[in-house]
């Protein structure tokens, strides 16, 4: 700002009402609050702190560069906002948005002051379409993070959930798969599997796959590979729960399951499991 | 892509073969692999450093661990100034061998990395690098 | 040169890998263990590889001849211990191991040796009849 202060910092002092009004105006018009994600009264509080917080950064003359120490309350705040519109189910379009909207209360208030200097006017216009566009990214940029923050901790906690390998019997585990499998994951539950039937020494393991909704080449050869190392660790695998379009599509895609014991369900891979563990079952008279 | 530390070990004899799984193992032990991922490029190593030894008649393996974006890795390079694969097309499929092995040290190698790379000229020598991420 | 010891247990024969199997000392091992089935007799071999870090192609066909020359000569032959990281790796290099009878551990393998040394017996008695 070679002139001295932008004009910026004073509309900002002099309009803060004004500006909010019409931004809230704006904001309305756009559609922000119309689904009921967001409440009227929450977003007059958000905008009223942006312009609020505005103001006080751009107190510092300091209107092109964001990444500084006057402007880590906006920054804050921008990243709180972008937290809570993850949480709303915002896009990030709608989020960027919020910012935009400022442009045109801002730009009508310099026009108003600035109407005869033109060059004056697409200055300050210019700096001001610079300093709200940042401040955009930024928040999309925060709200990326936050949305992938989301994608990975779900992944984690997808990871967690999808091994739990249970003790039907003494020497008899069952791993019931559910969801997709792909390889990061079919990994995952293989180790554990193997794990448990040392830790446990159990001689028969049964993977029960009624939860997994499709087979395909890959996931047919990861259940394969899995068989084939519980086989050399000196355990048997049963596999049960096996749809018709689930069989139908192993013997299409030319999978070879020749040796691998396959029950229809659960209960039947249990009775077998039962039956080769030298257990057998009778039901007492009443 | 940085190299953070990096070291050059013989494979002229079997108990080399020995050392430089010894050697591995303690890279992506201290790399903090998970114990599936350390046996199998040890065990991709191990494959690697016998064909270096027996079918090029010894040579080096060159280690470095490596940073890129973000990541950590683990990269060997086997290099031998022996005769050469003729037909590597050939020498990638499974049950394949020149020797009296079971024809699964490459193909099988392959599958227990995550980068793979073969260079070899007839004559001149062979360079197998292979790479495991963190 | 070191040796692997190899332990008799009555018509059994036990060995516990321990150490970094090095090509010549795994070779050994395999003479080692046909010779003294050939002169205990034994019925049978056990092997424990629950300490051993990595399989690779060669010590794994080790295994397996190892198995394959066993009964040739009148013995069976079982894998016991393997980790579940060797036994995933071995799938992946593509090695199964086929005909190699594996067991969790050294009283599951030896429970197997003896059901199957009995089952022959019997019929050992059955062909003499």
């Amino acid at each position: 700002m070679a002139k001295g202060q932008s004009r910026i910092v004073g509309i900002l002092k002099k309009y803060e009402a004004d500006l909010l009004n019409d931004w809230l105006g704006e904001l309305k018009a756009s559609g922000a609050d119309s689904d009921g994600r967001i409440s009227e009264t929450e977003l007059r509080n958000q905008a009223t702190e942006f312009i609020s917080q505005l103001r006080e950064a751009t107190q510092s003359g300091n209107l092109d560069n964001i990444g500084t120490a006057e402007w880590q309350a906006v920054r804050d705040f921008l990243d709180g906002i972008s937290r809570s519109r993850v949480a709303q189910g915002f896009r990030s379009d709608q989020t960027a948005g919020f910012i935009f909207s400022v442009k045109k209360p801002l730009f009508t208030r310099l026009r108003k002051e600035l109407g005869s200097d033109a060059d004056g006017l697409a200055e300050e216009t210019w700096v001001a379409t610079e300093l709200l566009d940042k401040l955009a990214m930024h928040t999309v940029h925060s709200f990326q993070k936050t949305r992938e923050d989301v994608i990975r901790r779900q992944q984690e906690e997808l990871l967690e959930l999808s091994t739990p390998v249970v003790k039907l019997w003494e020497g008899v585990l069952a791993l019931p798969m559910i969801g997709t499998l792909d390889s990061a994951r079919t990994q995952i539950v293989m180790e554990s599997l193997l794990q448990r039937i040392v830790d446990t020494g159990s001689e028969i393991a049964i993977i029960d796959i009624t939860g997994v909704p499709t087979v395909d080449t890959l996931v047919a050869q990861h259940l394969l590979k899995t068989v084939t190392a519980i086989r050399l660790m000196g355990a048997d695998c049963i596999i049960s729960g096996i749809r018709p379009q689930i069989a139908q599509t192993i013997v299409h895609l030319g999978v070879d399951l020749e040796g691998v014991t396959t029950k229809a369900n659960l209960a039947d891979a249990l009775s077998l499991a039962l039956k080769r563990s030298g257990f057998s079952i009778t039901k007492s008279k009443a | 892509m940085s190299v953070i530390k990096s070291d050059v070990l013989p494979i002229r004899s079997e108990q080399d073969i020995v050392l430089a799984r010894q050697a591995v193992r303690k890279l992506t032990q201290e790399l903090t692999f998970s114990i599936v991922d350390q046996t199998k490029f040890v065990t991709a190593a191990s494959e690697l450093a016998r064909n270096t030894l027996i079918y090029g008649g010894g040579g080096d393996l060159y280690w470095e661990v490596i940073l890129d974006g973000g990541r950590k890795g683990l990269k060997l390079s086997f290099k031998d100034e022996g005769p050469g694969i003729p037909d590597l097309k050939q020498a990638m499929t499974d049950g394949w061998t020149s020797g009296h092995g079971l024809g699964m040290g490459l193909s099988g190698s392959k599958r227990l990395v995550n980068d793979f790379e073969i260079e070899s000229t007839p004559g001149k020598g062979t360079r197998v690098t292979i790479t495991r991420w963190k | 040169m070191d040796r692997i010891p190899i332990l008799q247990m009555g018509k059994f024969l036990l060995v516990t890998i321990q150490v970094d199997l090095h090509d010549r000392l795994a070779l050994t091992l395999q003479d080692d263990l046909t010779a003294k089935i050939e002169k205990t007799n034994a019925k049978g071999v056990l092997i424990d590889i629950s300490s051993l870090e990595i399989v690779d192609s060669f010590i794994g066909r080790m295994i397996a001849n190892t198995s394959s020359m066993a009964r040739i000569l009148d013995a069976k032959t079982v894998v016991v211990g393997m980790q579940p990281a060797v036994a995933i790796t071995l799938v992946e290099l593509g090695l199964t191991l086929t005909g190699v009878q594996t067991a969790l551990n050294v009283e599951r393998g030896m429970h197997l040796l003896r059901t199957s040394l009995a089952d022959k017996e019997a019929d050992d008695v059955c062909d003499q009849v």
